[in-house]
């Protein structure tokens, strides 16, 4: 009874494995194939959710939860409302050319097959975790707060440079660059009447 | 040799996740190669980004027992940062975009060639 449960437990692992890598590969697949932008962003978005459904496989269900909110809700949502703001381009073909990719797909094809290879003659050692005896977020946290707080705090500290950096690079000269396009005044004066 | 082929298919193991972790590796890298749009460019570095987190937390899982008593969590630790630094990087990609587009009026990245000597 026990043998067949986990043969049928494997087997389900299996499936499930097969379904999300096959999500996650094929659309990072079209995610390269595809000219049109926004169908780019669709394609990144089944790829991250299939990664996180990896993330379940591999019991980091927190991992997969972060991924979702903050990867799927947030990093790709920044990224769409990216490609709308700058959609209109009149001068661009955005077209590879033949060269380029000869060189891509040759590159593409002969590092894929050098890790595999690398992969498969590397015997990795295999200890499973144990995840199961504890709960893993409880010590995820109390990893994060203990072991890894400097790291923890340094990133704090980055985000908030990040966001400062990134709010004053968007807002940029916008307005002094308008006012120079559109009324042909001089940098310097548009500059003393921002400031 | 056929049931040796039978249990590689159907027990899932480390080689399996590492072999995703490559081809996703390898697409974003072919999406940077390919793309001449810059955001185009982004999802690409977002993408091997991810496959570097599927390589950590399939190390956390299948090859690192931890310490003796405490669960081992330093693949995903390591994988949440990854997934913080993404974060930053893509809001700071996006507003120099932003001002690239704004200079340029066009967010391809063959016409960004001013400094071209």
């Amino acid at each position: 009874m026990d043998a067949i449960n986990s043969i049928t437990n494997a087997n389900a692992e299996a499936v499930l494995f097969y379904l999300f890598a096959g999500m996650a590969a094929v659309s990072a697949l079209l995610l390269v194939l595809s000219r049109n932008i926004v169908r780019t962003a669709v394609c990144l978005l089944f790829t991250l959710m299939g990664v996180a459904g990896l993330y379940f496989l591999l019991h980091a269900e927190f991992i997969a939860a972060v991924q979702l909110v903050v990867y799927a809700g947030g990093t790709l949502i920044l990224i769409i409302f990216g490609v709308m703001l700058t959609s209109k381009s009149p001068f661009s073909k955005f077209q590879p050319s033949a060269a380029e990719v000869a060189i891509a797909l040759s590159v593409g094809t002969v590092l894929l097959g050098s890790l595999i290879l690398a992969l498969h003659s590397f015997p990795f050692p295999t200890a499973e975790a144990d995840v199961q005896g504890k709960y893993p977020l409880v010590s995820l946290g109390q990893a994060l707060l203990g072991d890894y707080l400097i790291p923890f705090e340094i990133a704090s500290v980055l985000l908030l440079v990040v966001m400062i950096g990134a709010a004053y690079l968007a807002k940029g000269r916008r307005h002094e660059e308008e006012n120079f396009k559109f009324h042909r005044t001089p940098a310097s004066k548009t500059m003393r009447e921002w400031t | 040799m056929q049931s040796m082929l039978a249990m590689t298919v159907t027990t899932i193991g480390l080689h399996h996740y590492l072999v995703l972790g490559a081809f996703l590796f390898v697409c974003g890298l072919m999406t940077m190669l390919l793309k001449r749009n810059a955001i185009g460019i982004l999802m690409g570095v977002e993408l091997v980004l991810n496959a570097a987190n599927v390589n950590l937390v399939s190390f956390n899982y299948f090859s690192y027992a931890g310490k003796a008593g405490a669960p081992a969590l330093n693949g995903q630790i390591f994988a949440i940062f990854v997934i913080v630094l993404a974060a930053a990087e893509a809001a700071v990609a996006l507003a120099i975009f932003l001002n690239f587009y704004n200079n340029f009026t066009t967010i391809d990245v063959e016409r960004a060639s001013n400094l071209k000597g």
